[in-house]
């Protein structure tokens, strides 16, 4: 009786932080899913992730509240975005090397302020949960879904959300346009580079709101290497997802609940050799990947600069 | 239409100089004196014999990861698995020296040396043939492929292959035993930490030349990265060339990480890798993707690596600055690139500098359009 009730318990556990943990991978994938679709291939989102969660944290350390943390990561996720958007749009640089630059730099920048600011690992107030009233008294369920901090929902709101703006909006189509045929969306009179630059910025943002995620809303502190290639696989969800809103929802689901039953394994000391667990979802991204890249479609004009002399 | 070498290298050079300033801003903000720390790190490499063999220690592995990148790149395939590659390469080799340490070096050296580049020849080859056949992106793919080296590495030290002394003393720290004396690579000058090593890849770095432009394969690989589908027109298998990129690609990687081995640490550590998979990708661009522009480049890097340690010392500022210089110098040489590409861009945005000295000469020599080969010349 009270195994059954553990083990009930930890199932629990390990779906209510797979809600959870979902939010770092929606944040960035549907961010990064802008990117392409405007057809920019970003692959400096864990880059961003990284500044956005140490930036986010070190505010709110000085500041006292998680909120102008918020705030500062935004700033962070405007930032990087133009700075990518000028490598690779204004100067068209190879955006997959360019990419790698960015997360170097991001992550190279995160881990030296932190080192020249804080230096050891310290605790901060992150966000609170917020029980929704009367959803979150439903047994179970209610725990799982209805019992998180304000980023988790915004997160899943943020689902239905950008695919309304992709698909029933005349500035999705825009952007839609500008990543299969920019010639033709520049022939009609549309700015392909402020487009982009548009979608890049945004998806910045949503990547610096994933890492400040992580020490705001997850962990209530920073340290080394926090993202631990969540960017990269943010990046993986959008062609596993098929550049879909719902797509996405679906696979950092199940990455999320995969990272969940990792972090369990460690928790609760199973035989499983930890390295194994931290493993698993890399080699379940390639197995997706692998899946999912059969009958791929994607932005025509994706990872191509625009450019309007035309090569 | 192409600038000329001359304005290639200038631009290369004001993008190191340009990444070195937005540097020095980031010294600045812990009050390091930028002045201080440059010349440690600029002129450290150079001043000593230490210096000097320790560039050139830290451009072999440099150099072998980067000749792989070279391979990869001009066959139209972007390998950013270095890490992961040389992590798998040092592993094979590792454990063939241990499992055969009774053998005589002289058939255990090459053997060693062959399980490394093997071993980072089947991991390059796992992204080549997911890009072939299941049109996998190969960058997603081999930045996983080194999450999942590094979890190998780190389980097997801990485990299987720990040094048998470390659980005797308790110390418990993840290494393997020494590897028998007889296979290190020996010393090019005593006292020093260079190696045969940085020989091997000299030598590799003109044989790829040789490989890439003068042999039938090396062509094809190149037509299938100048334009896979006029390749497959012109009857070359675009797919197995790939796969024989990554592979090659991979195995120069796993070369690197049992150099290291052999030549440096003479046992299988953790973090043998160090970076150098991604600094193997910045020294390779800088070297214009050519096996003989990425010798001089490694070195270039090799000092910057280890200027950076030097700068370190001298001011006292954490490791990530490192790296964090390194992305900015990608950033600054894949942005500058337009100006190699188009020419005209040059002269966009040299052309108020120009107006400001009265050279009246100098501009109307420019062809219109910059059509022409020439280039401007240096401007500092």
């Amino acid at each position: 009786m009270i195994d059954q009730l553990l083990q009930m318990s930890i199932i629990v556990g390990i779906i209510t932080t797979g809600v959870r943990l979902a939010t770092p991978f929606l944040l960035a994938a549907l961010g990064e899913m802008f990117d392409q679709r405007a057809g920019v291939y970003n692959l400096g989102v864990e880059g961003i992730m990284m500044m956005g969660a140490f930036v986010g944290f070190w505010v709110a350390l000085r500041s006292g509240s998680p909120w102008w943390g918020i705030l500062a990561a935004i700033a962070v996720g405007i930032f990087m975005g133009l700075l990518m958007g000028f490598i690779s749009i204004t100067l068209q640089a190879e955006q997959g090397i360019s990419g790698i630059g960015l997360y170097m730099f991001g992550v190279g920048l995160a881990g030296y302020l932190f080192r020249i600011t804080v230096g050891y690992i310290t605790g901060i107030e992150g966000f609170q949960p917020i029980s929704i009233p009367y959803l979150s008294d439903i047994p179970i369920l209610g725990q799982i879904l209805f019992n998180h901090n304000w980023m988790v929902y915004f997160a899943f709101l943020m689902v239905p959300v950008s695919w309304f703006v992709l698909f029933k909006t005349t500035w999705g189509l825009k952007i839609r346009s500008a990543g299969m045929t920019p010639e033709a969306a520049d022939t009609l009179g549309l700015s392909v580079v402020a487009i982009r630059y548009t979608c890049l910025v945004i998806g910045s943002i949503a990547a610096a709101l994933a890492g400040a995620f992580l020490t705001l809303g997850h962990t209530n502190m920073y340290a080394d290497n926090i993202s631990a290639g969540r960017g990269f696989i943010a990046v993986a969800l959008v062609y596993f997802g098929r550049w879909s809103p719902w797509g996405i929802l679906g696979g950092a689901l199940f990455f999320s609940l995969v990272d969940a039953l990792q972090l369990w394994v460690q928790v609760l000391g199973l035989q499983i050799p930890y390295e194994f667990a931290v493993m698993a979802p890399y080699v379940l991204t390639i197995l997706a990947l692998t899946v999912a890249a059969r009958q791929i479609w994607g932005p025509a004009a994706l990872g191509k600069p625009f450019n309007r002399e035309g090569d | 239409m192409k600038s000329s070498y001359k304005v290639q290298l200038a631009i290369l050079v004001i993008a190191v100089i340009s990444a070195l300033l937005v540097g020095a801003i980031l010294l600045l903000i812990v009050r390091a004196n930028p002045f201080t720390a440059y010349r440690a790190m600029l002129l450290g490499p150079f001043s000593s014999l230490y210096g000097l063999t320790e560039t050139a220690a830290k451009a072999t592995p440099l150099m072998l990861v980067g000749l792989g990148i070279v391979i990869a790149f001009r066959s139209g395939i972007l390998n950013i698995g270095g890490e992961g590659q040389m992590i798998i390469g040092a592993l094979a080799g590792t454990v063939v020296a241990i499992t055969l340490q009774n053998w005589s070096p002289f058939l255990l050296f090459p053997l060693t040396m062959l399980a490394g580049f093997l071993g980072g020849a089947l991991y390059g080859a796992i992204p080549g043939a997911l890009r072939a056949y299941f049109k996998v992106n190969e960058i997603l793919s081999t930045i996983m492929l080194n999450a999942i080296a590094q979890q190998v590495l780190v389980f097997l030290l801990r485990g299987p292959l720990i040094d048998p002394t470390e659980i005797a003393y308790g110390t418990g720290f993840p290494q393997t035993q020494q590897l028998a004396r007889g296979i290190w690579l020996g010393k090019l000058i005593p006292q020093t930490r260079l190696h045969w090593g940085f020989i091997i890849a000299i030598v590799l770095a003109i044989l790829v030349y040789i490989f890439l432009w003068r042999t039938v394969v090396g062509y094809r690989l190149r037509a299938v990265g100048a334009g896979p589908k006029a390749a497959r027109y012109a009857g070359i298998p675009v797919e197995g060339g790939l796969i024989l990129a990554m592979a090659l690609s991979g195995g120069f990687a796993g070369l690197a990480g049992i150099v290291e081995v052999l030549g440096i640490h003479h046992r299988l550590l953790d973090g043998v890798s160090a970076g150098y998979g991604f600094t193997g990708i910045v020294a390779a661009l800088f070297g214009r993707l050519h096996p003989i522009g990425l010798i001089p480049a490694s070195f270039l890097f090799g000092a910057l690596v280890l200027g950076a340690d030097m700068m370190q010392r001298a001011v006292a500022i954490p490791a990530a600055i490192v790296l964090t210089i390194q992305g900015i110098m990608v950033l600054f040489v894949v942005g500058s690139d337009i100006f190699i590409r188009r020419p005209e861009w040059v002269e966009k945005v040299t052309a108020p500098l120009r107006r400001k000295t009265p050279q009246p000469a100098l501009p109307v020599a420019v062809s219109p359009g910059g059509t022409s080969d020439q280039g401007e010349p240096p401007r500092d």
